[in-house]
Order: C-alpha cells, then structure tokens, then sequence
C-alpha cells in the first residue's frame, strides 16, 4: 500500500543537487502584543536534510510550536532566512510540500473518516477515482479502513489523530510537520502510536518535523533531537540519537536511550526554563 | 423501562396538554370577567334580576364580546375552515393561504438577501464597516411605520397584492439571517482555518468546504427566527391597505365591525401558520443534520 503512495507523488519538488529540505539561518520572530514585544524565537540556525526525523523539544512557551508555523507559513519570521526545499516558506505551501498535522484532530466534525481523508485531494483537484483509491491506502496505512464510513465523533480521541495522520499522508507529501500530534492522548495509545509512526516513517522515508514535549517520545522517535528554552524561544542543544534504526518500544530500557534521555533532560535543565518567574 | 409511546407521552404530551389546560382555564376565567360588567349594566338597564349562573352562561355566548370564550373562537373555526369551500372568501383556508404566499415569498427573498449580506460581510472588511449600522438601523424603525410607506410607494409604480407584502416581509426576515450567518460564516476555529491553508485552498474553497458548513447551524436558528417574523410581516403588510384578503385583512375587518371572535379566530390562524412554518424549517435543519453525520 505504501508503494501506490510512492508510485505516483502529487507533489514533484525541483531537487537540485539535492539541497537540505529546511534551511534556517538567523531566524527571529517577534509578536506584536499590546504592552510589550514577546521575543517567541531567537537566533534560531537549523537545517534537516531529507529522511531525517527530528524533533523539537522544549517546555511549553519556548517557542518549538511557533517554529513548526514558520517553516508551514503559519506565521512569519521577522528576520533571518527560511528555505524549504529551496524555497520559500509560502511558495513550499502554495507547492503543497507538506503535510501538517496538529495537535488536536481538527477533523471536520460534517465528513466521515473517508471524506476527511479526500479533503485535501478534493481541494487539489484530483478526480473522484483517485482520491478514494490513495484514501484507502492511507486509511490502511493507519489501520483504520474498516472505520471509513465512521463519523468524528463516534472514534476514539486515538483514532482521530491517526484519521488526521492519514489525511496529512493523503496527497503523499516528501515532508511532514506534526505538532505534538500525540499530546493529548494517553500514554498506552501513545506508545502504540509511537510505534506505528516509526514504522510508517521507515517505510516511507518521508522527513518528518516532530514538535514534543515527551522526552521519551522524542528519543524514541528521532534521528535527532533539537532541544529549545523559553524567553527568547531559542536552539541549546542538538542531540545525533545513536540508537539503531531498528527499534521497538522496548529500547526505552537500553542503556543507549538511557543517554540520549539524559542528555536531553540536562539540556532542559539547563535552559533552567522552570526556574523563570 | 419505558417504551418509545410511553417516553413520549410523559415528556412531550403531558406537559403541553397540562399547559393547555391551564390555559383554557385561564382564558374561560378571564371572558366571564371581562365581559360581566356590560352583561350586569345591561340587566340593570333592563331592570330585571339575574342569577350567577345566568351571567356566567350570557358571558360565554356574547355576540361581541370583549373577550370570546374558547368555544366561541373554535365554532368560528370551524364554521370559516371545514364548512366552506377553501376557495370561498369566507374561508379562512384562503386568507392564510394568501397571507402564508406572501409570507414565503418574502421569507425566501429575504433569507437569500440576508445570506449574500452576511457573505459580503464576512469577506470585505468595508462592506462590514459600511453596510452593518445601515443594516442595524434598518430594525430600528417600527415596521408598522414603514409598512405604510412601501405599500404606497410601490403602489403607485404598479405592484400591488403579493410583491410589496413579500418585501414588508423580506426586510424583517433578511436581519436575523445576516446576523446568525456572519456569525456562523467566521465560527471555524483557527485550527481548521489553518489546516486549509495548509493545502493552499482558494477562498471560494475555504467557504464551500469550511465556511459554509460551519455556518449551517447558525443558519437554521436564524431562519426559524426568520421564517415567524415573515408572517409577522405579511399580516402587517395587508393591514394599511385596505387589502381584501389575508389574515391582516380579516383582523382589520373585524375590528372595524367590532367582530372579536372573527378577531381571534385569525389570530389562532396565524399563529398555527407561523408554527408550522417554524416546524418545516425544523424538519429541513434536521434532514441537514442527519445527512452531516448527525452532529453540528
């Protein structure tokens, strides 16, 4: 099923001399509030290159979210240089480069599984045929075919976050943008899901953007973990994980992850985001 | 456990049979009390002694009373619904029909201008800034004064009968409308806003698959609003003229002819018509509502 997906990209990007898929230099951004400016990012430098899975980690207020939105065009950068795949931010969403999933399902509670799965490849114009046809692969995907016909509000808060996952994999996008996708669930059908979108990630090699504040999750997930703090929302650590490609759940009890953990843990206590006022 | 007949019965029947109830007492109590004092002048002016009984039974068989009994109003009823032609002028089949015509004319008129307002509203900022106090004063003047004013305007350019009664309407119906759906056409939230930006979807996608779903609740409550006040109007609109017919019609002849059960027998007439047609849009909203997943 995954291979119907890759076949045949909706999306075709001008790779030239295979450039790093996100580019960040000297980013800055600054929110107008009404008594005083809020620094959200900082002299942020960041570049991913393709089939990476890289997390971002920090505690609420540092600024990873508001980072996930720029390099979508859900906000702008007030100074400093975005590319994504070589271009800009808007021009990556008018291309359609990514996929985006957010925190809360934000399925529309009207459409079925199926039709929230075929909404971004109605808005891209795809003929009907074709929209059940990758709708289904991807429902597969995320184990959820037999639920198509299935409302919003008759699924598992679980199961809509894999609908939306579906939905952003819909229109098979090289680059993915999940924004603490799993946040809100609780930590059994975390695990579980953790453990799926590993999986989905190995197979389909798409480089994903994993906004987190589970270390764990983080470790787990990553071929590398940026780690950020609050006021101004800046970059103090970026951890390489060493861990094997390979992994199931139970290389959170090897002495490896162990590290890595710690690692990201001092990072965090030293951006001594708990101690502000 | 209780059966779906016997659910029924006890949360919907029995409490609007005990208002009802309540009602016609109170309604019998009141007609004997305010039609007594004529009643005990005119036996005094005929200087004959009279009984209680005798008031209370004179007091519900007044030819114009001050306030009918209940009875009255249900044998005028039925003599001007079942026992003549619904095509005969004295049937109040065809004055409702020509008060509801108008009513729906203007309701359909209306809604659709209250939905293209609320569309202009919600996507050019200076229609907002320009057209909203235009729109909020429009309510302000009493529509009693400016019925009066179309029906002659409109008049004299040579509409009569259905059109400027369908416009009196129209110009209450369409304010609900484009309250309920600016409200309703800005209520996704900004999560779902974004996620269509994410897809790059063009405005006139944004409003087919996001906007206008949203807003569809809205819509319903305001055309409920909406569909009542088109009565309203249209009875308002046959009253200046003189008009021949409709519900408005029989009100002011009626009150001319000092005709208090002719009266009230029209005003049950349309306040049936405007319940019904709450009722239809009721039906409509919860068709829509099935057809979405059961859920808005």
């Amino acid at each position: 099923m995954a291979d119907l997906i890759a076949e045949r990209p909706l999306v075709t990007v001008s790779r030239s001399a295979a450039p790093p898929v996100i580019e960040i230099e000297k980013l800055s951004l600054v929110f107008d509030t009404g008594d005083a400016p809020v620094n959200a990012l900082a002299d942020v430098d960041l570049t991913v290159a393709k089939g990476e899975f890289v997390s971002l980690i920090g505690p609420s207020g540092c600024g990873k979210t508001t980072l996930l939105r720029v390099m979508a065009d859900l906000e702008r950068a007030s100074s400093g240089r975005v590319r994504i795949n070589g271009m800009s931010p808007e021009a990556a969403r008018l291309e359609r480069a990514y996929g985006y999933v957010f925190q809360a399902p934000a399925l529309y509670p009207w459409r079925n599984v199926i039709s929230n799965v075929t909404l971004p490849l109605e808005i891209m114009g795809r003929p009907k045929a074709e929209r059940l046809e990758r709708a289904r692969a991807v429902l597969d995907l995320v184990n959820l075919r037999a639920f198509e016909r299935k409302f919003p509000w008759q699924l598992s808060g679980g199961m809509q976050q894999r609908v939306s996952i579906a939905r952003a994999l819909s229109f098979d996008p090289a680059l993915l943008f999940m924004d603490e996708p799993f946040g809100a669930l609780d930590e059994i059908i975390r695990d579980h899901l953790n453990e799926e979108l590993r999986q989905l990630w190995q197979r389909t090699q798409k480089t994903v953007i994993f906004v987190t504040h589970s270390i764990p999750e983080a470790v787990f997930l990553s071929t590398r973990i940026v780690v950020m703090s609050p006021r101004p929302g800046r970059i103090i650590d970026v951890i390489e994980s060493g861990l094997p490609a390979e992994r199931t759940l139970d290389i959170r009890e090897s002495a490896g992850f162990a590290e890595i953990a710690h690692r990201v843990r001092a990072g965090l206590k030293a951006g001594h985001s708990y101690d502000d006022p | 456990m209780t059966t779906p007949e016997r659910g029924f019965l006890r949360e919907k029947a029995l409490p609007v049979a005990t208002v009802l109830l309540a009602l016609l007492v109170l309604w019998y109590g009141g007609a004997v009390w305010l039609n007594a004092q004529p009643l005990i002048d005119r036996y005094a002016r005929e200087g004959r002694p009279w009984r209680m009984s005798e008031l209370f039974a004179d007091a519900m068989s007044m030819e114009r009373p001050i306030l009918p009994a209940p009875h009255q109003v249900l044998g005028e009823l039925d003599r001007t619904v079942l026992e003549v032609a619904p095509t005969s002028r004295r049937s109040l089949v065809y004055h409702g029909w020509v008060t509801l015509s108008s009513a729906l004319l203007g309701f359909g008129v209306g809604a659709l201008l209250g939905i293209a307002l609320a569309i202009g509203i919600v996507h050019v900022r200076t229609l907002e800034r320009s057209l909203m106090p235009w729109i909020i004063a429009s309510q302000t003047v009493p529509i009693l004064a400016i019925a009066p004013m179309i029906i002659v305007v409109l008049g004299s350019v040579g509409f009569v009968g259905l059109l400027p009664k369908g416009i009196i309407s129209a110009y209450l119906c369409f304010f609900p409308v484009t309250i309920g759906m600016a409200k309703g056409l800005t209520s996704p939230e900004p999560i779902h806003l974004d996620l269509v930006r994410t897809y790059n979807a063009s405005a006139f996608q944004v409003f087919c698959k996001l906007r206008w779903p949203s807003a569809l609740a809205f819509l319903f409550a305001s055309l409920k609003v909406a569909v009542a006040l088109a009565v309203v109007g249209a009875i308002v609109g046959e009253l200046p003229t003189g008009a021949q017919a409709g519900l408005g019609a029989r009100l002011l002849s009626g009150s001319y002819y000092g005709q208090t059960v002719q009266i009230w027998a029209a005003l049950i007439v349309a306040a049936v018509l405007a319940a019904l047609s709450v009722a239809a849009v009721g039906v409509a909203q919860r068709f829509t509502v099935a057809r979405m997943g059961g859920r808005l």
